[in-house]
């Protein structure tokens, strides 16, 4: 099989494209661990709230923008929720409670959106804005990934100001290293835990509503996600806000590739690339060793 | 009271054979009974690794899945005897829980239960695209085992009571295997190690080996419940390797209660039956179990059996030494 240039520098770029969803699930997760020592196995539901509410209200106002924007809001309020009322009697209790408290608020947040939008789930499409492709030289890209793939970088690059320039995201990299000094120096970390929780949640949300026009939205969509946004995490190394963004373009990559190569290894490949990482770097490309003991 | 209560602990396989003996006959119907025994022993063995040996995997559903698939395929393809089949189907998921194990325990705390779902994806995704083998998405059909022979004695596995007491005999089997690795000295290890890890090691003890041994112990009790499951169903659905349903049989076990001996059968009767009553009432039973389930979480972790023994130990003023869970 001979694979010209521009076919594999187009999948390169489908690649990368999937891989700004992963980036942005997995710094959802690491954000949220690396403060709250809480994995969200409920973030895969999270994104297929994000999804589905963000495709209502797109066909409901006909504005995309405005559901871009509704929607992170509202999985953030359900994560400030989900934080305050479920996981905080937790703490303290063993660091595996959070995690099966999680795993059953998915099961709860499924049903409900069945309970709402049925089971067969709702067609999604572009906005008109961001239809069509442009010639990047090697052919046609559609104009929607590439804009994914922008604002993904946009919202990245903001998110990491916000961490390395703003006083709040000063104690939040204080308080992901050691709480109860920051909790000394007189910070109500609580508070803190609490909006890291809904920002980790809340961009679970926006990466369900910007994936939405690029695959079926339905409410079992979160839950293959969940596990590839894990591979990305341990891949990248858990807390770490480099290893989400590498880790998830290299799986999106990976992925993509695979699925040009060789379409029946596309969803194994991935797992297989977690399975040679474990084996000779077990903390993942960016996590520090004997972080997570 | 308290004579009784020791003495039953002392001989938990024998009473909780005595229950499962009688079982079948207080189940609305015995299809339901056999289902039960079957998620019964898959929630023991991974007990064993999560209320035992402290580990939280999210992937055991691979063994689970490799004991089903091996055992049908074997009976599929080769037209082996049921028994060779369930024996075929136990090696296989013993070196999955080897190979999976192997790459898991390299990982500590939270991690592990994301990469044993992972690790446990691999399984599915393979299964699923060698469907010139494993039937891919509908599954493996035409898992026939209508008439078996035991020592020259004919025994219609069709008639549900029947295949119920047959499935027992593996069960009590296995279960007896069970309780006695917890009473043994490395019983004693996996607990010190799910207690304090630290200290384990620096008593001497090999961690990791002790960790490995546990799991490969545990994947092959849940093959075995795999390999008993593709005999009674007489398919294997492929959901049965998705990551899914490692999360309902940790359910099951925090439901009944983890790191007792019973308590992941009682979860698992427990979560069938209100699987079974909930679907005729509503389609939406996935809703409530997870709300069941997240009030187990919040209030009661210790699950039902272990509440039940918690509350009778304080009554009968049962020391530490003398419980044997």
């Amino acid at each position: 099989m001979t694979v010209s240039f521009d076919l594999l520098a187009m999948q390169m770029l489908t690649g990368i494209a999937l891989g700004a969803i992963y980036a942005l699930l997995a710094i959802g997760l690491s954000l949220i661990f690396g403060m709250l020592t809480v994995v969200n196995f409920a973030h895969g539901a999270f994104f297929m709230v994000g999804a589905m509410l963000g495709v209502y209200f797109f066909t409901l106002t006909g504005n995309f923008w405005f559901s871009l924007l509704l929607v992170p809001l509202i999985t953030g309020g359900i994560g400030l929720v989900t934080e305050r009322f479920l996981v905080r009697p937790l703490y303290g209790r063993g660091i595996d409670y959070p995690l099966l408290l999680t795993f059953g608020l998915s099961y709860i947040m499924i049903e409900a959106m069945r309970v709402v939008f049925g089971v067969e789930g709702i067609p999604s499409s572009t906005p008109d804005l961001l239809r069509g492709s442009v010639d990047l030289g090697f052919g046609g890209f559609p104009l929607y990934r590439l804009f994914l793939i922008v604002v993904t970088g946009a919202i990245i690059l903001g998110l990491w100001l916000f961490l390395e320039k703003t006083r709040f995201g000063l104690i939040i990299r204080a308080g992901s290293r050691d709480p109860e000094i920051v909790k000394i120096l007189g910070v109500d970390v609580a508070k803190v835990w609490l909006i890291v929780f809904g920002i980790g949640t809340a961009i679970a949300g926006l990466s369900g509503i910007l994936a939405s026009p690029t695959r079926s939205v339905n409410p079992e969509m979160g839950v293959a996600i969940l596990a590839e946004s894990f591979v990305v995490t341990v891949v990248g190394g858990m807390g770490s806000l480099m290893g989400a963004v590498v880790a998830g373009l290299l799986v999106g990559v990976v992925y993509s590739l695979t699925s040009l190569f060789a379409p029946a290894l596309a969803e194994l490949s991935i797992f297989v690339l977690m399975a040679v990482v474990l084996l000779f770097r077990p903390q993942g490309f960016f996590g520090k060793a004997g972080l997570m003991s | 009271m308290k004579e009784l209560y020791i003495q039953l602990s002392r001989h938990r396989v024998l009473a909780v054979t005595a229950v499962l003996l009688l079982f079948p006959w207080v189940m609305p119907y015995e299809a339901l009974a056999v289902n039960i025994l079957i998620f019964g022993l898959f929630a023991v063995g991974y007990n064993l690794l999560f209320g035992y040996t402290g580990l939280l995997s999210f992937g055991h559903a691979a063994f689970f899945g490799i004991g089903s698939y091996f055992t049908g395929m074997s009976i599929v393809y080769l037209a082996m005897p049921w028994y060779l089949a369930i024996v075929v189907g136990v090696l296989a998921s013993l070196v999955g829980g080897l190979l999976i194990g192997f790459l898991a325990i390299r990982t500590r705390g939270i991690y592990f239960a994301m990469v044993t779902l992972a690790l446990g994806q691999i399984v599915y995704y393979a299964f699923y695209k060698a469907d010139k083998w494993t039937g891919g998405e509908n599954g493996l059909r035409g898992v026939k085992v209508a008439q078996i022979d035991i020592f020259g004695i004919q025994i219609n596995f069709v008639d549900p009571i029947t295949k119920y007491y047959v499935l027992l005999v593996f069960v009590v089997i296995a279960l007896w295997f069970v309780s006695r690795v917890l009473a043994s000295p490395f019983g004693a290890v996996i607990e010190a190690i799910r207690e304090n890890e630290k200290r384990a090691a620096a008593c001497g003890f090999d961690v990791m080996r002790t960790k490995l041994l546990a799991f490969v112990i545990s994947a092959g009790i849940c093959g075995l419940a795999g390999c008993l499951r593709a005999l009674h169903l007489s398919i294997v659905p492929v959901d049965s390797l998705h990551y899914l349903q490692s999360g309902q049989v940790v359910m099951m076990s925090l439901l009944g209660g983890m790191g007792t001996f019973f308590g992941p059968f009682v979860g698992a009767g427990v979560l069938l039956y209100l699987e079974d009553v909930i679907t005729t009432l509503t389609k939406h039973w996935m809703a409530i179990v997870g709300a069941i389930f997240v009030c187990f979480v919040l209030f009661f972790p210790k699950g039902i059996w272990g509440t039940i023994l918690h509350r009778t130990e304080r009554r009968l003023s049962i020391t530490a030494h003398e419980e044997l869970r």
